[in-house]
């Protein structure tokens, strides 16, 4: 398992488009230090030959019938933008 | 009539409205004038929406009367006021998770949990306070304000469902949803003396729940009895195809099923695992528990110890494939299409940075955080793909455990209720307190808190009873049979 040397905030806040204070950033290292060592405690299980688990119920392939339903209208959908017009969501230009 | 109406169960409340001595106005009123005069110091709620309560009452009040002319029967919920965690869509009620990120969120549908709910004539109540997101273990987390233990308001009511546990504690609620990832259930309902079901994973649609940790997450009930939690769960469990991983299974009648159970004197054979005994746990806690697995031998139940030897690596586990999970989850929070969106936002880029980092609290930010590192390139072999194997050695433990018994006794939480404060600057503590419910989520088991006792000092004790997977009629039955032995559940707060 990597070492908590490796966690770079700066790093993980751009990944994760959260912009991070100074004190956030100081007072999340050390947390964060404190559940990787936590963590590490994994390395001590043997995993070996043991198949991963991703849904304690695995289903796959559910599949729907192909039947059309009603949606939210456009009205529904738009209630909660921040800032809309013409039906549509409203965002600061990102193309020149 | 005000007081014994707050502190009934649904199955006192559903005869008394049914035999007319009662109306479900009569019922709403009562609940919302208790809410008026406790919640300033409880704080269970977020907000209520009073006008669009007695009008949900009114509406039931003219079902039972057009059924009583056509000679009908109603079902158990119809008319009862039922808490909502502020998790679970409501449509045209507001839809916090308690962040600021949704604040002035407004839910555009009901939940499949919801429909079902009103489908059977409740009332859904209020819009109840948690963690934010879900994150958390004493509703300290919440942006908004956090909520009081009804039994000792200088401390937490547990979490992250604290909302949904306390207010059926104090009488603000007849029963509550909430919701449970890690215990969010379970551990509020102990820590505030009420009856609170974690169903088996897929047994109730999510559809409408705020996604936390899809494969963890379930909805489930707070109730003042086991009774009452069964009645709950047959009302929202069930196959819904807008959530796919609901699985394609009848419900069953569990209220006949527990009867018949109990009828048939089937001596449960009941496993206590060594690992759920040790350091950390509270003597007093260990006292009750112990004690009523003394009451479960005086019924007859087989007592055996069991061994879930992979329980040390449980909470390592979970906070790895929860954080990995609300990572993806949480990136919808974009401020583009709903949530908070920053006014200082310059770009598009710019909208993402500053709204997330406005909009969510320091818990949620360190779980997104944590969550990214465990994903990103290079790490995930590691910690993510390891964690998914100790979780398949996790569930086999329980299912090994299961060859020789029917169900399993543990404590629910280490400790009672904590003092406000006390866990806030050390989130590994805080996380550690989920150490005896983690597990039953990771194996996607069903599993029940009901009170067991009190500490000295008077703070609820729970005893936790884990199921097998959706064996939720057997699950109840054995926590329904040591009910009917003690009455811990007719002691209620003094507000």
């Amino acid at each position: 398992m990597p070492n908590k040397d490796d966690f770079n905030l700066d790093h993980l806040a751009n990944l994760a488009r959260i912009n991070l204070t100074a004190e956030e950033k100081a007072r999340f290292g050390a947390q964060l230090g404190d559940v990787l060592a936590y963590i590490a405690l994994l390395n001590e299980a043997d995993v070996e030959g043991v198949e991963p688990t991703a849904h304690a119920f695995p289903v796959v392939n559910v599949w729907a019938d192909d039947v059309p339903e009603a949606g939210l209208s456009v009205e529904d959908a738009l209630r909660n933008a921040p800032e809309k017009r013409d039906n549509m969501f409203v965002v600061p230009k990102v193309v020149e | 009539m005000a007081e014994d109406i707050l502190h009934s169960t649904i199955s006192e409340l559903s005869g008394r409205l049914g035999r007319g001595e009662i109306s479900s106005v009569e019922l709403m009123g009562a609940v919302i004038a208790r809410t008026k005069e406790v919640d300033g110091r409880v704080r269970a709620f977020n907000s209520f929406d009073e006008a669009d309560a007695l009008s949900q009452a009114r509406a039931s009040d003219k079902r039972r009367g057009a059924a009583k002319v056509a000679g009908v029967n109603v079902g158990p919920l119809e008319g009862i006021p039922i808490g909502m965690k502020d998790v679970i869509s409501v449509a045209g009620q507001p839809l916090t998770a308690s962040s600021r990120m949704l604040e002035n969120f407004v839910s555009p549908y009901d939940a499949t949990a919801t429909r079902k709910l009103k489908a059977a004539g409740a009332i859904c109540w209020g819009r109840l306070n948690l963690d934010e997101f879900a994150m958390g273990s004493s509703t300290e987390n919440s942006a908004f304000h956090t909520t009081c233990n009804p039994w000792d308001l200088g401390r937490v009511p547990g979490g992250s469902s604290g909302g949904s546990a306390a207010a059926v504690a104090s009488g603000e609620a007849t029963a509550s949803l909430g919701s449970d990832t890690g215990g969010s259930i379970r551990q509020p309902a102990a820590l505030c003396g009420v009856v609170g079901l974690k169903p088996s994973y897929g047994r109730v649609s999510r559809y409408g729940l705020i996604a936390f940790a899809s494969s963890l997450d379930q909805i489930g009930p707070f109730a003042r009895s086991v009774g009452d939690a069964a009645s709950v769960l047959g009302a929202i469990a069930g196959h819904d195809p807008r959530d796919s991983t609901s699985v394609r299974m009848d419900v069953p009648d569990y209220g006949r099923g527990m009867a018949d159970l109990a009828k048939s004197g089937r001596r449960w054979r009941l496993g206590i695992p060594k690992e759920y005994f040790g350091e950390g746990l509270d003597p007093e806690v260990g006292a009750a528990v112990q004690s009523a697995i003394g009451e479960y031998r005086r019924m007859g139940c087989e007592i055996r110890e069991v061994s879930l030897p992979h329980t040390r690596y449980a909470v390592g586990a979970y906070y790895i494939i929860a954080t990995a999970e609300c990572s993806s989850n949480l990136a919808r929070y974009d401020g583009v299409r709903y949530g908070h969106r920053s006014k200082d936002a310059t770009d598009a880029l710019d909208i993402y940075f500053k709204s997330r980092a406005e909009g969510f609290g320091a818990e949620v930010k360190r779980r997104i955080i944590l969550g990214t590192y465990v994903l990103s390139s290079g790490y995930y072999d590691a910690f993510y793909l390891r964690a998914q194997k100790v979780r398949t050695l996790i569930r086999r433990d329980f299912l090994e455990a299961y060859r020789e018994v029917d169900a399993i006794v543990t404590p629910t939480s280490p400790t009672p209720a904590f003092p406000k404060g006390d866990k806030t600057s050390n989130p590994l503590a805080m996380y550690l307190n989920d150490i005896y419910t983690i597990g039953v989520n990771l194996a996607g088991l069903p599993g029940i808190s009901i009170p067991c006792g009190f500490t000295r000092a008077g703070l609820p004790i729970g005893l936790q009873v884990i199921g097998q997977p959706f064996k939720e009629t057997e699950l109840l039955a054995v926590a329904a049979a040591y009910e009917a032995a003690t009455d811990w559940g007719s002691r209620h707060p003094n507000l």
